[in-house]
């Protein structure tokens, strides 16, 4: 089974990521990851199957999933190239705005020298890309152990740390 | 200056064995191409036409003599002996070894330095006036704000890989730009309300680049409490929005201008409501410790200046020097000056690894030890006693910084360009030492007085062409360099972009052109009336006529 990191360990990948043509035909079995479109097509369906987790694309806004938060146990966050750092914001509100206590995850373009950041913006769960050792990846997560800003592990900024 | 506590410095060290590994696995293949340029350029490493550049960050300028030394070492070492001055006050570095980059961080940490955030998509360098602190007309020190800004933006995990650059400059000087606010990213002015309150009017959406424009101003008055929620409510605006197809569109002012300064304004306002009086509120301790770091010096000069007057009365060549490269201070006995970095042959901005050494000698006997880069490429002692000015300025005429050109058309901003910038579309640093060679008497261009002069080697500006009052930008023309002239930019007292002359020269050409320009403006002008000011009166049509006429 594939790995995913989820609070700093490393465990089996449990949800499964769908787009394009693997939304066309039946669900698969288990728990399943679907468009935000998707989501928004079939509700009520997909609320009744259960096990369904939403992603959201660069461009869709936690604002979309303002009502569904409390149907969601997980939300990914899709890079499809680590440059792009729209991501980095969703999260963020997802955590302090709407207060989102479910898993955050990052899938796509996920590498060991954004973990750092991407754990401060409030992701818990990383899905590193498949051709990278997700072993390795994981010391990306301690690569400081100070940081001036406050952040959604601890709002506080230095200046307000004991 | 801001001194480091445990906590910056382990931040700093942590960062370079960071990258030192990060360099690690991109040597043995493990990190590809486009994954390690976005690492090396967050710690200033560009790779260019003949090596890779370094950029290092010096935050609002501000150098100690021992980072001055550091930095001889490190030209001496690691480089060809010489480094360069930058339009953002930072240090370039032009022939690094890649491989080497670690240990000149490490070097670098040692005296409290680093390249982080000099480069790639992220918040950079915080700029502002090279006279901050010493200044007489500014309402206060804009230092302890910028280095509150640089703990914010160092590190941000949220605005590490924004749509593009991202500057922010500093300015306290009321009815002047000395920090250039009006094209930055974000520029923050320092207001006080009738209360006497600080607060800052913050602009966005500046820029030069290829779609040169000044900012909007977006927040009126925002109290200094909520600095810190206020820019970031800005940044994450446009982290969200800023377009990311395109990366000629992708700066803030585009956006700005999509959205209309009206409807960024709201969406901030959204955003700032959610952030203000939450944990990012800065407290009256925390501005209180960093302002204890920007405290005046032990000033100790004597009230009598005769001797000073005695000079100057004596020597015509200090007498010249003193009033065209020194500048009023705000106590009295004092006053700051700008080593000039300008002298006819020397590429603009450059500086050597033995003048590094002399510099920070000079600091350490006459300036309390401290330096500042200043954005016309120039560096600064800020805190010299009228009793040393005489000893200084010979000092300073012997290493060849005290050419008395400030402010003159030869005091010119230029940037590398076709001689190291990959991106050039012609060569920069020959067309300015032609010009250097014209305008060489002294007499002479006194008597022409106040004139920017800036040269870019492409549209990206580096050079700050848009803003000179004579700006010149390489262009290429079927695989040939060709120049084109823009007329009546200002970068002084507020911030213009400026107009084409007509069609572009070659470079041969480019000279006589000024000279014609120049010879004009002589012609026309008032008594005492500086370029600009006869530049504006006469208008453009007038020197298109007798170039192309
Ligand atoms: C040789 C290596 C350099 C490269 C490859 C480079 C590249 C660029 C690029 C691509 C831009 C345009 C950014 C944009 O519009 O989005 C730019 C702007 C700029 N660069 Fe450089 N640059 C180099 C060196 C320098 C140096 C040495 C200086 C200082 C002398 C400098 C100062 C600036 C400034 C002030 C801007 C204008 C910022 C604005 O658009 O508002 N650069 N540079
Ligand atoms: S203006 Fe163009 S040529 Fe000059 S340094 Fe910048 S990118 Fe290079």
């Amino acid at each position: 089974m594939d790995k995913v990191i989820i609070d700093g360990a490393i465990v089996d990948n449990l949800w499964r990521r769908l787009e394009g043509e693997s939304l066309e035909n039946a669900l698969p079995e288990g728990k399943i990851i679907v468009p935000l479109a998707y989501w928004q097509a079939n509700r009520d369906t997909l609320i009744a199957r259960g096990e369904v987790a939403v992603w959201l694309a660069p461009g869709e806004e936690p604002r979309d999933l303002e009502d569904d938060l409390q149907q969601l146990p997980l939300i990914a966050i899709h890079f499809p190239a680590f440059k792009d750092g729209r991501g980095y914001s969703y999260a963020r509100e997802l955590r302090t705005r709407y207060g989102f206590k479910g898993e955050i995850r990052a899938t796509g373009d996920v590498l060991r020298d954004q973990l750092f950041y991407l754990q401060r913006c409030g992701f818990n769960a990383f899905e590193i890309r498949s051709d990278r050792s997700i072993e390795d990846a994981l010391a990306g997560l301690k690569d400081f152990t100070v940081s001036y800003q406050g952040d959604v592990m601890d709002p506080r900024p230095i200046y307000r740390r004991a | 200056m801001y001194v480091y506590q445990e906590h910056d410095q382990r931040l700093l060290e942590e960062r370079v064995a960071q990258y030192r590994d990060q360099t690690r696995r991109y040597l043995a293949g493990e990190l590809s191409e486009d994954e390690f340029l976005a690492l090396r350029l967050q710690n200033g490493l560009y790779v260019q036409r003949y090596a890779p550049m370094m950029r290092i960050a010096v935050p609002y300028g501000l150098l100690s003599s021992a980072q001055l030394r550091r930095l001889a070492h490190i030209t001496r070492t690691y480089d060809k002996g010489f480094c360069h001055v930058s339009t953002r006050q930072n240090i370039q570095l032009n022939w690094p070894a890649l491989e080497d980059v670690p240990d000149i961080l490490a070097e670098l940490a040692e005296v409290q330095m680093h390249g982080i955030q000099t480069s790639g998509n992220c918040i950079r360098n915080t700029t502002t006036d090279e006279l901050a602190g010493v200044n007489p007309k500014e309402i206060e020190d804009p230092r302890p704000w910028c280095e509150i800004i640089r703990q914010w933006s160092t590190f941000n995990p949220e605005f590490a890989y924004l749509p593009r650059k991202f500057k922010i400059a500093v300015n306290a000087v009321p009815d002047e730009d000395p920090a250039i606010i009006g094209v930055h990213d974000i520029g923050v002015q320092i207001v006080h309300n009738d209360a006497g309150e600080t607060g800052f009017e913050v602009w966005a959406g500046g820029g030069l680049g290829r779609t040169p424009m000044t900012g909007a101003v977006i927040g009126e008055f925002v109290p200094w409490q909520h600095l810190l929620s206020y820019l970031e409510a800005i940044l994450r605006v446009y982290n969200k929005y800023g377009n990311r197809d395109n990366k000629y569109k992708a700066r803030i002012k585009i956006l700005v201008k999509a959205l209309g300064a009206d409807k960024y304004r709201e969406l901030v306002a959204e955003e700032f409501a959610e952030l203000k009086d939450g944990p990012m509120t800065l407290t009256d301790e925390e501005v209180q410790r960093i302002k204890q770091c920007f405290t005046a010096p032990a000033y100790n000069s004597s009230a009598d200046n005769s001797e000073l007057e005695a000079q100057l009365a004596d020597n015509k060549a200090f007498n010249r020097w003193y009033h065209t490269n020194t500048h009023a201070h705000k106590e009295a006995g004092y006053r700051a000056v700008t080593l000039t970095l300008k002298k006819t042959s020397r590429v603009p901005g450059d500086i050597t690894h033995d003048q590094l050494d002399a510099v920070a000698d000079l600091a350490d006997q006459y300036s309390f030890g401290e330096i500042r880069n200043s954005h016309q490429q120039n560096m600064v002692l800020a805190d010299v006693a009228n009793s040393d000015l005489f000893t200084l300025w010979q000092k300073l005429d012997a290493l060849g910084f005290a050419t008395p050109n400030l402010g003159l058309l030869t005091d010119m901003v230029c940037c590398p360009g076709g001689d190291l910038c990959a991106l050039a579309n012609a060569k920069s640093i020959p067309i300015a030492e032609s010009i250097q060679h014209r305008f060489s008497d002294l007499d002479y261009l006194h008597d022409l007085g106040t004139l920017d002069l800036n040269i870019s080697g492409c549209m990206n500006a580096c050079g700050h062409h848009h803003i000179g009052h004579i700006g010149i930008l390489g262009v290429d023309k079927k695989g040939k360099e060709f120049y084109q002239i823009t007329l009546g930019g200002r970068g002084d007292q507020f911030t213009r972009v400026g107009e084409k002359l007509g069609p572009s020269f070659e470079a041969d050409e480019v000279t006589d052109v000024i000279q014609k320009i120049i010879d004009l403006y002589v012609e026309k002008r008032h008594e005492n009336e500086p370029f600009i000011d006869t530049y504006e009166r006469i208008g453009m049509d007038t020197f298109k006529e007798r170039i192309y006429g």
